[in-house]
Parts: structure tokens; sequence; C-alpha cells
């Protein structure tokens, strides 16, 4: 399959700061690929690279087959981009946007009118008003519609659903599903790790470095430990308690099960239960479960630990 | 006093002809970890505005920390913490002007200052960073200077505004048990989030809807009358409904 984002040991440093460490990764077209990890990971200076808007201080970036130095001219009229603020025009209206960023690309809202429609139909009751005065969401749509309104080879979206509600965030996943069907290759970054799941692949990036790349699936396979999801009403005390345990290696709130690893690899959950007992957690529920991304990617991240 | 940290009846907020919130119900127990959700518009930050003390409501009632929210706002604010996401701390201050800073607006006087800033600082364990500028401290250390800040002046009732956003997996968890300690301390948390799985951390939830409370409960009670799995699906299925859009 042909390549639509090639990088080879990207990196980059803003003064002290490392930005990014030897990334390498390749994006097939077609492919919905996910970025995945926290603020301060280094997904928007790695975005910023594949836009050409800054050059990387060592390795090589091809965006679509180019070199993002030496053919960033011809690369930018192919992308879609998305940046993690709204930058669209808040005192031009809804429309007026649309035509702007449209005219800057040499095309018309019409030409392309089929593949954003989907999206934009939502906001042509609202096209007279000014952009500034959209809901959260709406501006999503809007900026998500300027964005693909040259018809990009590829889109690169930079924390599309960064605070945004459950809802929204559900909607604005089943509208990448339908451009990934038009063809479009697309790149999206989510500190969200449960968003993980909706890419073919994904990489999960923490402190500047790629911890791993796979499908969601595979990932989830990568977590070797036995997983158990443990209940009981007293979240806090159970937590307290399960640390203190001997043999425990991982403790983490899931939801509302607390997940655990054990020292031993897998357990007789009976000894466990007598333990919780003896510490006046009578009546735990504890289950053999499977892992998730967000499991996999805290057992690959370091801690944030500080230096003087 | 009763052993409410807030109650609210009927309370409703309306700029010009559009009804923000609409009639909220809401009690919230002494050192209950209370959450607070609702789709983006739905109404929950003009809500917690007024339970602040900084907007005043259009009709209906609202005791926090036993001081009604018309008349004794100035009461209020001196009893309660806040915290967001968006604004918490001074970048170009370190640590210690930090809390020298928030102390002092919140009158606590020199020797009560500097017993805290030392309680303070190694209950975050942040001694070695104590001089430098909290610019250069990782988000999720800066999140936990700041909710130790919040709670500087011994508040009856800490509200905390998406304090884990963007926060990596492991210290968002770390920040859950500042929260469970805190509130076993005897000091109620009011939060809100966008991680559905943070929902279920809370001892009772309410979901907005449209500028209404369509939903009170534990989270497990929530599930069982949704008949839902997570709280994600219960949500999911109230906000859908929103007739509102997220405006």
């Amino acid at each position: 399959m042909a390549s639509a984002v090639h990088i080879s040991q990207v990196s980059k440093s803003f003064g002290a700061v490392k930005a990014l460490r030897n990334i390498s990764f390749e994006v097939n077209e077609g492919e919905l690929f996910g970025f995945v990890g926290p603020d301060g990971a280094g997904k928007t200076t790695l975005f910023r690279i594949l836009t050409t808007l800054l050059i990387p201080d060592s390795g090589e970036a091809k965006v679509l087959g180019m070199d993002v130095i030496e053919d960033y001219k011809k690369i930018r009229p192919q992308l879609g981009y998305m940046p993690g603020r709204f930058s669209l025009y808040q005192d031009l209206s809804v429309e007026e946007n649309m035509k702007f960023f449209a005219s800057v690309f040499g095309t018309t809202i019409e030409q392309n009118y089929e593949l954003v429609k989907p999206i934009y139909h939502m906001l042509e009751p609202f096209k007279n008003r000014l952009a500034g005065q959209l809901s959260g969401g709406m501006k999503q749509k809007l900026a998500l519609s300027c964005a693909l309104i040259h018809k990009p080879k590829l889109l690169l979206l930079d924390e599309p659903t960064t605070g945004v509600d459950a809802v929204s965030r559900k909607e604005f996943w089943e509208m990448l599903r339908m451009l990934k069907e038009e063809g479009i290759t697309i790149v999206v970054s989510t500190p969200y790790m449960d968003e993980a799941k909706l890419c073919d692949r994904v990489a999960l990036i923490d402190k500047s470095e790629i911890l791993q790349i796979d499908s969601p699936g595979n990932l989830t396979k990568a977590f070797t430990k036995a997983l158990y999801g443990i209940k009981h009403p007293d979240k806090y005390r159970l937590i307290n308690v399960l640390k203190d345990y001997e043999f425990a290696d991982s403790v983490h709130p899931f939801g509302e099960f607390i997940h655990y690893t054990d020292r031993r690899g897998s357990i007789d959950e009976s000894g466990l239960n007598e333990y919780l007992d003896s510490k006046g957690l009578t009546e735990a529920n504890i289950q053999s479960i499977e892992p998730d991304i967000e499991d996999l990617f805290m057992s690959l991240m370091q801690p944030e630990e500080l230096h003087v | 006093m009763s052993e409410l940290a807030i109650s609210a009846k009927g309370l409703t907020r309306i700029f010009g002809d559009f009804t923000a919130v609409d009639h909220i119900d809401l009690d919230v127990k002494k050192g209950e970890i209370f959450g607070f959700l609702g789709a983006n518009g739905a109404g929950k930050t003009t809500a917690m505005k007024m339970l602040t003390g900084l907007l005043s409501p259009s009709s209906g009632e609202a005791k926090v920390s036993g001081f009604d929210v018309y008349t004794e706002a100035e009461k209020i604010k001196k009893r309660i913490g806040y915290m967001s996401q968006k604004f918490s701390l001074y970048d170009d201050l370190t640590p210690e002007e930090n809390i020298r800073f928030y102390g002092g607006v919140y009158g606590l006087n020199d020797r009560e200052l500097k017993d805290k800033k030392d309680e303070l600082i190694s209950s975050v364990g942040l001694e070695q960073f104590r001089n430098k500028q909290v610019g250069s401290l990782p988000l999720g250390w800066k999140q936990k200077l700041a909710f130790a800040i919040s709670i500087i002046h011994d508040p009856k009732i800490v509200f905390l505004d998406e304090p884990t956003g963007g926060v990596d997996p492991v210290t968002r968890r770390q920040f859950w048990e500042r929260i469970y300690e805190v509130a076993d301390s005897g000091i109620t948390v009011f939060v809100t989030t966008h991680y559905m799985d943070e929902a279920e951390y809370c001892d009772r939830v309410s979901i907005m809807v449209d500028g209404r409370i369509d939903a009170i409960d534990s989270p497990s009670g929530l599930k069982s009358s949704f008949n839902a799995s997570s709280i994600e699906e219960v949500f999911i299925s109230l906000a859908r409904s929103a007739e509102r859009g997220d405006g």
C-alpha cells in the first residue's frame, strides 16, 4: 500500500526542551491513524511538521510522497488542517468562512459540496451567524467543513475533540468514519484513550516519544499481565488497602472497578478475597478482565518526573 | 446548621429570551464527591457561577455552605475553593509565590501562610521546585499544585471545573486519589468532567440537559434506572435528546 505519511527518525527541540525524540512511523493511504497521548507529549509539534509549518532538526519527513522542506509548496494545497485551537474568523459568518477557505484554495463551495454536505448541512440553518457566536460542537463542525472544502488528500486533525462532551465526540468520530469511506487519509490526535479504539491504527505517544504503534486489537494483546477488576462500594478504602497488599503490582481506578495486577502473575482470587475480608472489605467482587488501551498506556509510560 | 453543603430549589437564570438554567433542584451533602455532568452548553457553567456567588440567579433559591446566593455572595466566596483547567496558576511565578499570592487573596496572615506553604509544598512533593517557575512544571504537577492551593484556606466546599483535562492517565488517577483524600477530610467536592469513567468515582452525579437536571443519583443508581452498563451510556441517552444543540 502506498504511504501517505513517512516519518523517519525525526527530532525537534525548542531550546533545551526536546519536543520530539527519534519519531518514526508510516501512515498508509486511506488509513484513519490516531496519535493518543496527554498534553505535552509532542502531538502538536508533530502536526506542525506534517503541515510543513515547522522544520525538523533531524530525520526525514515525507507527506504524500513529498519532502516537507523541499516540496512544502506542493504539499500544502493537498492538506486539510484543523489546528487544536479554533482558528476560523470569528467575525465572519459561517458561510463567509467557508467561501474564504474555498477561495484561498482556488475552489468554490459548490464544486466540492457533495463531500462537505453531510457535515455542512447541519450548519446551513445558521449560515449567516458569526462563527464566534457558534457553540463548541458547531465550531468544530465548521472547522472540519473548512478543512475539507478543497477536497484534500490528507486530513490532519490536532485534538479535534478536546473539551468536547461525550455526545459530540461520538458524532465527530462518526463523521471521520464517513470521510474515511470517501478515501481521505486521516491523521488525528487525542488525549482521550477511549478514542484509540476508533482508529485503524494508533501510535501511543508520551514525553516526546512513541511508546507503541499497532491496531487497537493488537495493542491490547501487548498487555500480557493477568488483569483483575475489583469492585467494592468503599472505593477509596479499597484503593488504599490494595496498594498496601504485599503482592500488589499495579492498582488503578477505572470507572466502577479498580484494575489490579499482581506480582505473582495470575492469582487465586480467594486469597485476595481473604485479605480484603481481613481489612473489613467484605463481599468485594473480583473478576478476571480484558485490558483496554488505557491499561497498556499506563503500563508503558514513565511517571512524570521532575528534573531540577 | 443543616447537613447540606449546597441546596438549590428552582434555581433559574435567564439571559434575554434564553433560559440558561431552568429550575434546577440540587442537594449536595457535606463531604460528598458530587459530579456535575452535562453536554457543552447545557448550562453547567452558568449554574456553577450562581453557586459560587459570581452571578445572581433570575429566580429560585440556593444556599451554599448555609449562605444565601442572593444576599451573602461574599460570605460564600470566602468559604469555597475553586480550580479550573483553563485558569489555575500564574506560570511566571514560582510555586511559593503562587501560594503566597492566593493565600493573601484568601486573607491568611503571615504565620498561617508560612505554615501552610511548607505543608502544601511537601504534600504535593515539590520541595525541590519551590523556586522554579510554575510554567516549567509538567501539566499534571501544575494541576496537583493548583488543587492544593484551591483549598489553602480550608474551605467547606471546593469547585473543580474539568480539573483533569489533557492530563496523562496515571496523573489523572493520582489526582482523583487526592480528591478522595480531601473529601475524606470533610471538604465537599463539586466536580465537572468530560471523562465518563471519572463520573463513576463520584458519590452522586447529576446530568444537565437543556438547562434542566434530568437525572441525579449515585452512579450505580443511574445505571440501574437507565438499564445501562456505564455512565457514558446514561449520559449519551440523555444528552442525545437535547433540543438546544450545544448552544
